[in-house]
């Protein structure tokens, strides 16, 4: 197994208990995921995503999940920008609080949302005069992946800006570029790459986030069910192989468009010239 | 590799390349609000529902034996997952950061998968290989083995979820500081064991402290992959997120709060201790995005 002969003792031990312990808590769980899809087969898989209402809470799941990454790509490139640009009091803590929808567990998220945007809730109160109703529709579900998908845009977008040699701007202003100028056209094709990549990470985690939409969406098939909620609902029928095509039809749609921005950020790189 | 991003930076002379005034308090205002929309109100909101009637009604709550078994069966479960994961965290390092092997990039990737996993598909792998239909459920069921539904499940689905974060911690950490310090240690005598603590665990000492505080946080709050696993039985198999969960559905509010507020405490408690470590060991530490 090793490359090189090492003095340093215990690689025998070390290598053998990583191997065995991670069998047995990782592959040997997940292996029992893939006999039971080799069991489904892509007729069964197919016919499971044809059903209307997992048809209808993919369709959710993406596409607010979607919807939460790019504004949180927005809201997270502005957050980076001010922390690490601007001088203003309580910016430590701030900084610090961006990790919060980590640590924060996915239940209590929820249910403090749920309350927050209820039509009785400070926040839901103030949309209810107006007509609109945010928690129980796909809107709440919406503000929950926004939630937490934001520490992924923040944390990938701040290096960056942090690094990001200052004289490119001065250079720019000197030749006569406008701040926006500069902003638009010298500074964010730089960012570009990191901030697929937030975008990336937030929608996979919005994408199969359960704790913090649950108490918020209102679970209404067809409407604000989300397919992570849908396996749930499907595993309380004791049907396994309904639950399983679900999980393998998010983990290929997942995949499938997390290779593809890949793809992107690697043209995008080529094209900066790894930047 | 880990840069104190905030705190290192002074804040440049205005110059060309930079804003205007205003668009920078505009900007700055509209990025604080969304934080406080977002992040702070949700924590306030905690609070101020958990203590809606009062701290004797907020202390009450934690009288309730069930309330308490929740919050036994955490502390057990932590107490079980989190060890283990250490131990398995140091052997993997160990190996990774220590020695040249083939494959090593492949097992570092799947020590990472497990984060990749949905919560609820963490769930779902345990009743595929334990429920009554799962691969092993009838064997189980024939020996008369409870492990979904009963603690042995919870365990392991929290052990999943929590597996990379002592891992991803010390594999950077160890690998950066090379192994010279251990060289010296065997030239002048020293075996196995004796090197690890006295040599290499004083020199990651704050990395892994990190990396069990992350893991001990994660594991208390996970949701989903319990849920799953856990059966929800009041009293026995109620972990203090699922706990909060039967509360709020109870409309029980002060108590599903009061429950709630704990768990946002540990959150805080670790976002502090997190940034005085970073603040004093920045540079030692990676800066990990996921909690």
């Amino acid at each position: 197994m090793l490359k090189e002969p090492s003095a340093i003792p215990g690689f025998g031990l070390a290598f053998g208990y990583t191997l065995f312990y991670l069998g047995l808590i990782v592959l040997l769980p997940l292996s029992a995921l893939v006999l039971e899809a080799a069991g489904l087969g892509l007729d069964g898989i197919l016919r499971i995503a044809s059903e209307p209402r997992v048809y209808a809470a993919l369709r959710i799941s993406f596409g607010l999940a979607f919807a939460a990454a790019i504004i949180d790509s927005v809201f997270g490139l502005l957050i980076a920008w001010v922390l690490v640009r601007y001088s203003f009091p309580g910016r430590k803590v701030i900084d610090a609080a961006v990790d919060l929808p980590f640590a924060l567990p996915t239940a209590v998220a929820g249910i403090a949302l749920a309350t927050l945007y209820a039509p009785t809730g400070w926040l839901g109160g103030l949309f209810a005069a107006y007509g609109i109703k945010i928690a129980f529709t796909p809107l709440g579900i919406l503000i929950a992946l926004i939630f937490v998908g934001l520490p992924f845009t923040v944390r990938t977008v701040q290096p960056l800006v942090a690094e990001v040699d200052r004289e490119v701007e001065e250079a720019s202003a000197t030749l006569g570029a406008s701040r926006r100028q500069t902003l638009l056209r010298v500074i964010l094709p730089i960012f570009a790459p990191a901030i697929l990549t937030g975008f990336a990470l937030a929608f996979a985690r919005a994408v199969s986030e359960y704790g913090s939409v649950i108490f918020i969406a209102g679970n209404l098939p067809f409407v604000s069910e989300i397919a992570p909620q849908l396996i749930v609902i499907k595993l309380e029928e004791f049907d396994y192989r309904g639950a399983t095509g679900i999980a393998l039809i998010m983990l290929t749609l997942s995949f499938a468009i997390l290779l593809a921005i890949n793809l992107i950020q690697a043209w995008s790189r080529r094209r900066l010239g790894g930047v | 590799m880990s840069k104190r991003l905030v705190s290192k930076r002074p804040v440049p002379p205005p110059t060309a390349a930079t804003e205007r005034p205003v668009t920078r308090l505009c900007l700055t205002a509209v990025a604080l609000a969304f934080l406080a929309l977002f992040l702070v109100l949700p924590v306030i909101v905690v609070f101020s529902e958990a203590l809606a009637k009062g701290v004797t009604v907020y202390l009450e709550t934690f009288d309730d034996p069930d309330a308490r078994a929740a919050i036994e069966l955490t502390l057990l479960v932590v107490a079980i997952a989190v060890p283990l994961n250490l131990v398995f965290g140091v052997a993997a390092s160990w190996a990774i950061a220590k020695f040249e092997f083939r494959g090593k990039s492949l097992l570092i990737t799947l020590i990472d998968l497990p984060f990749s996993v949905s919560p609820v598909v963490s769930g779902l792998i345990y009743v595929l290989l334990f429920g009554s239909q799962g691969l092993f459920g009838p064997w189980l069921e024939a020996h008369d083995i409870k492990i979904l539904f009963a603690l042995p499940g919870i365990v392991l689905a929290t052990m999943f979820v929590t597996f990379p974060f002592v891992a991803r911690e010390l594999i950077p950490l160890m690998q950066e500081q090379g192994s010279l310090d251990e060289e010296a240690a065997l030239t002048l005598g020293a075996r196995g064991f004796r090197i690890f603590f006295t040599i290499t665990l004083p020199n990651v000492a704050w990395g892994l402290l990190y990396g069990v505080l992350l893991c001990t946080a994660r594991a208390m709050g996970e949701f989903g992959a319990v849920s799953v696993v856990s059966g929800h039985i009041r009293g026995v198999t109620d972990t203090m997120p699922l706990h909060v969960e039967i509360l709020y559905n109870e409309y029980n509010f002060v108590a599903a709060f009061a429950m709630a507020s704990l768990l946002t405490l540990m959150a805080v408690v670790t976002l502090a201790a997190k940034t005085v470590l970073e603040m004093h060991y920045g540079d030692a530490l990676a800066r990990t995005t996921r909690i």
